[in-house]
């Protein structure tokens, strides 16, 4: 099979999310990469150095500056006449991306996998992960979108891709990118973060978050997350948020504060290596997937946990 | 302007889902269901909407017979008719958006607003593929919708913050959770919805072919997690966070 992987980036690297997808294409064959955007060289390079991809093909035009679906769907299309597969990260933009071409494909596609076991079959979450379903396709060509933190990511080096422009499909007119608001952030992204720092309701305002969770991940090296009641009462932005409509992550170590594990909040974090809960109340469901509790008040054990580290 | 609402049925969030124990699929026998948390927000947009220029929402749901109860609380809620495609066998994302194509087709639209996923099966895929079906624009994980003249802002849930984009009307909205808080539906309310008009109809009646493009072969459990130890003190803590390697 010729699978052809959606690039995402910003301009300048390739997002790691993307390196997740092309090791679960891998297991589908012959892996071809579609870089698409506005001044796109170095990411193009970047792209072609992944390990173990053919052919980057590169649409270097304004319509794709902003990865809007209504621009890239139809170029993937385009290049779908002559590749079986289509592969995309699940993050948001390869969610917004991949429907729409499978819907112009006339292909179902299937969400979020989390195996490839084999041409046409494939296991993926269902019911916020409390389930696992096998799901096998009848389409001749597949539109699949890939869980990163199932697949390890491909080296970013040792490939020797070649490079091959493509022509643009041009802007359909039916949307404008007019603006975004990404927010700095200096910690570890929390799709890749090693360690994971969270903090929930309990915080009960945005500055005690921040006090106390903040110097806490900076000990650890932490990237910091937040259950949706945290996000929701605005003490910390909503892209910290964890869980089955949030970020899905895996790392090392999850850190849990103040967080009562509702089975949501555990779709995005219950694949983490080690749990650590820290809560006032025994009976809370998070200490039922916890490795280790800590018992008690969180305005109490978190700075003395941060002094003595 | 005409809005278009599709509303799903499903368990309710607040259930655990079970896996039955034959592997085929999660137990739905006797358990709560509830309308889509994203499609209740997906309606109550609608409803605000009814201040700016919106004077018709009309909710569709795909789904077996009691799928009507989900359309009758759309309709509590505040939207004024329903559209009920009956199936009794599952329609794939996929086929739902090609139903709900004929649908725009014949209700003409301006916007169509649906939840970015169903809980149950977490596709987050009707919506695009609806967009894309109708060669419309797609304002996915909405968390603002502002309507302008001949076109929508619409303030977009991505990966590291927010992104706005700004679409040619009609086109397609999906909802995340900060949209809105949804409304309760009131007694008088839900009185008033029993007579509120609801059409019937079936897959065959809009020429759509909905047979299956996935077969599920199994369905099983995730690998549980056992709980592990509880540490008495901070100094227990910090002894295993060392000894993890986590802390020096
Ligand atoms: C459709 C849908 C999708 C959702 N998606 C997500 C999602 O992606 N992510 C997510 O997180 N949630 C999600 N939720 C929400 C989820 O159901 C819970 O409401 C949320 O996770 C609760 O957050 P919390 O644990 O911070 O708050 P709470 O449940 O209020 O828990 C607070 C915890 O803090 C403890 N506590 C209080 N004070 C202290 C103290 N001083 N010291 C120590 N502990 C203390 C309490 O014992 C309690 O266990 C979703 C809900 C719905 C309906
Ligand atoms: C024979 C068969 C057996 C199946 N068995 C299983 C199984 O055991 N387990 C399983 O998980 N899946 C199964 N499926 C797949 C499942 O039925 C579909 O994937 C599902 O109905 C649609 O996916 P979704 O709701 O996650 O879509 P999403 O794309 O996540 O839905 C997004 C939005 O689209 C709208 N929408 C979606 N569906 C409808 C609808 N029916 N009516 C109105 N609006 C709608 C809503 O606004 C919703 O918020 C089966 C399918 C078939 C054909």
């Amino acid at each position: 099979m010729k699978t052809l992987v959606w690039v995402e980036h910003d301009g300048q690297v390739v997002k790691d999310a993307t390196l997740s997808a092309v090791t679960a294409a891998s297991k589908l064959g012959e892996v071809h990469l579609l870089v698409a955007g506005q001044g796109v060289d170095a990411v193009a390079v970047a792209a072609a150095k992944i390990a173990g991809v053919g052919k980057v093909h590169v649409a270097d035009d304004a319509a794709f500056a902003h990865a809007l679906a209504e621009n890239v769907a139809p170029l993937i299309v385009e290049l779908m006449g002559h590749h079986d597969a289509f592969v995309a990260p699940s993050t948001t933009h390869g969610k917004n991306i991949a429907p729409r071409v499978a819907a112009l494909l006339d292909v179902m596609q299937i969400s979020d996998i989390l195996s490839v076991e084999s041409d046409d079959t494939f296991t993926r979450p269902i019911y916020a992960g409390n389930a696992i379903a096998t799901v096998q396709s009848s389409d001749a060509k597949k539109v699949i979108t890939v869980r990163g933190t199932a697949f390890e990511k491909a080296a970013t080096e040792g490939g020797s891709g070649e490079i091959e422009a493509v022509a643009s499909t041009g802007d359909k007119g039916l949307s404008t990118f007019a603006g975004a608001e990404i927010a700095k952030n200096e910690r570890p992204e929390l799709t890749s973060a090693k360690v994971i720092v969270s903090g929930g309701r309990a915080l009960a305002s945005s500055d005690q978050f921040h006090a106390l969770i903040d110097p806490l991940a900076d000990k650890l090296g932490a990237g910091v997350g937040a259950s949706r009641a945290a996000v929701d009462a605005g003490y910390a932005p909503n892209d910290y948020q964890v869980g089955q409509t949030g970020k899905i992550v895996a790392p090392e170590v999850y850190v849990a504060v103040g967080i009562s594990g509702a089975i949501q909040h555990l779709a995005g974090m219950k694949d983490s290596k080690t749990i650590i809960a820290i809560n006032k109340d025994e009976d809370a469901p998070i200490f039922q997937v916890a490795d280790i509790g800590l018992v008690g008040d969180l305005f109490k054990i978190v700075p003395e946990l941060t002094e003595k580290l | 302007m005409k809005v278009l609402v599709p509303v799903k049925r499903v368990l309710d969030y607040n259930v655990k889902p079970r896996v039955k124990a034959d592997g085929t699929g999660v137990d739905l026998a006797n358990v709560k269901m509830s309308m889509n948390p994203f499609d209740e927000i997906a309606v109550e947009e609608a409803i605000r909407l009814k201040d700016k220029g919106v004077t018709e929402i009309v909710v569709v749901s795909i789904g077996e017979q009691k799928s009507q109860e989900t359309l009758r609380t759309a309709l509590a809620m505040g939207a004024d008719r329903a559209i009920l495609v009956l199936s009794e066998t599952k329609v794939e994302p996929l086929g739902v958006a090609k139903i709900l194509a004929k649908i725009v087709e014949e209700e003409q639209p301006d916007l169509v607003i649906l939840g970015k996923q169903a809980i149950d099966d977490d596709n987050n895929q009707t919506g695009q593929m609806l967009a894309g079906l109708l060669n419309w624009g797609q304002g996915t994980f909405a968390s603002k919708v502002e309507i302008a003249d001949g076109s929508v802002h619409v303030t977009r849930e991505v990966d590291g913050g927010a992104e706005t984009d700004t679409l040619k009307l009609p086109a397609i909205i999906t909802t995340d959770l900060r949209l809105n808080e949804p409304r309760y539906a009131s007694l008088p309310n839900i009185m008033k919805a029993k007579s509120k008009p609801m059409a019937t109809k079936a897959p065959a009646d809009f020429g759509v072919d909905v047979t299956p493009r996935l077969t599920t072969l199994k369905v099983v459990e995730p690998a549980k997690r056992s709980a592990g130890i509880k540490v008495a003190d901070v100094d227990e803590l910090v002894g295993k966070l060392k000894t993890m390697g986590v802390a020096k």
